[in-house]
């Protein structure tokens, strides 16, 4: 006999990046907001494009498609703020996306240790399995101050 | 009138910033922090030329007093395309003048934002942070953050060779760029 896989009931931000879909713990999204003007200056860090100004906050805006599907996106319907968070605080992120946005609540397996360090978990949601992502491995930040638990114990920590 | 201290508390700290250009791009610094703005003609007769420079943002020096400053090319520093600067800023207590194009405005920055901790390159210590003007993002330098510790000892012993040399050959005011 084998024991089944452990599971954890989450809601789920589930996001399109050009004809795929992934998931992000709802907890860690903010806002999904339409694209607005992107201000840009001069950086080092490649993968950022630049800083968009909601409601007085200034975000990055990380393209996280490439990395995930190999494509930069054709077209942005929406950009969805989510936050990582580094020791005790709260940095937020803009990830562009090229569709609507679903809320769902379901169980997710945990990853293996043979699953790519973007993937915290994976979802079956409506006949398709769904990667659930961990951000901080697709979007720069300070790796030594990188949360040791994994996503969803943070999510949990946050509720 | 003196406030109570409820009430000073709640007051927003202010800045008073200069907005400027560097190859059509607008930065703000702390109007504290220039202690002097000059044009590139003005002093290109005192400039002195490091032709042995191994920073490609700075290729010229200045004496001020009993300090020699570095001439660093803001547009080179930012990876920016370089156009003819117009203007130096003299950066107080540090070792740079800076060369610029222009000057937009004198503003008031009320609100400093610290860079998000996505960006994690040079651009850390570039700046002291982000503030929203006129529903515009613009990036508030750090005066330090255009000579490293590493570079300004390069420069020193850049600049040590090329006085050494000077004593042997005069050195007419150079063309800065």
């Amino acid at each position: 006999m084998t024991s089944s896989p452990e599971t954890v009931l989450q809601s789920f931000v589930l996001l399109r990046l050009g004809e795929r879909r992934f998931a992000l713990p709802a907890s860690q999204v903010a806002e999904l907001v339409a694209p607005s003007r992107i201000f840009r200056f001069p950086h080092k860090s490649s993968v950022l494009e630049g800083v968009i100004l909601r409601r007085g906050r200034m975000i990055a805006v990380c393209d996280i498609a490439e990395q995930l599907t190999g494509k930069k996106l054709d077209t942005r319907r929406f950009n969805l703020l989510a936050t990582r968070k580094y020791g005790q605080q709260l940095d937020w992120i803009a990830i562009p996306v090229s569709g609507e946005c679903e809320l769902i609540t379901v169980d997710m397996m945990p990853a293996t240790a043979n699953d790519s360090p973007h993937v915290d978990g994976w979802l079956s949601h409506g006949g398709e399995v769904i990667e659930v992502l961990r951000l901080s491995a697709l979007t720069p930040g300070p790796a030594d101050t990188l949360l040791p638990e994994p996503l969803h114990n943070f999510a949990e920590a946050r509720s | 009138m003196n406030l109570p201290a409820s009430a000073k508390s709640h007051q927003p700290r202010t800045e008073q910033i200069i907005l400027f250009r560097i190859s059509g791009q607008t930065f703000a610094i702390s109007s504290a922090s220039v202690q002097e703005v000059r044009s590139v003609d003005n002093i290109a007769g005192m400039a002195r030329d490091l032709p042995e420079s191994h920073l490609r943002k700075v290729r010229h020096s200045i004496r001020r007093g009993d300090r020699t400053l570095y001439i660093v090319n803001a547009a080179v520093h930012f990876g920016l395309q370089p156009q003819p600067a117009s203007l130096v800023f003299f950066l107080r207590r540090t070792r740079t003048a800076l060369l610029i194009d222009g000057i937009d405005k004198m503003t008031t920055m009320i609100r400093l934002q610290a860079l998000s901790l996505a960006f994690q390159g040079e651009e850390r210590s570039w700046y002291r942070g982000l503030t929203a003007l006129d529903q515009a993002v613009v990036p508030v330098v750090n005066p330090e953050g255009f000579l490293s510790l590493e570079e300004l000892t390069l420069l020193e012993t850049t600049q040590f060779s090329a006085d050494a040399r000077s004593l042997t050959s005069e050195n007419p005011g150079a063309q800065v760029q």
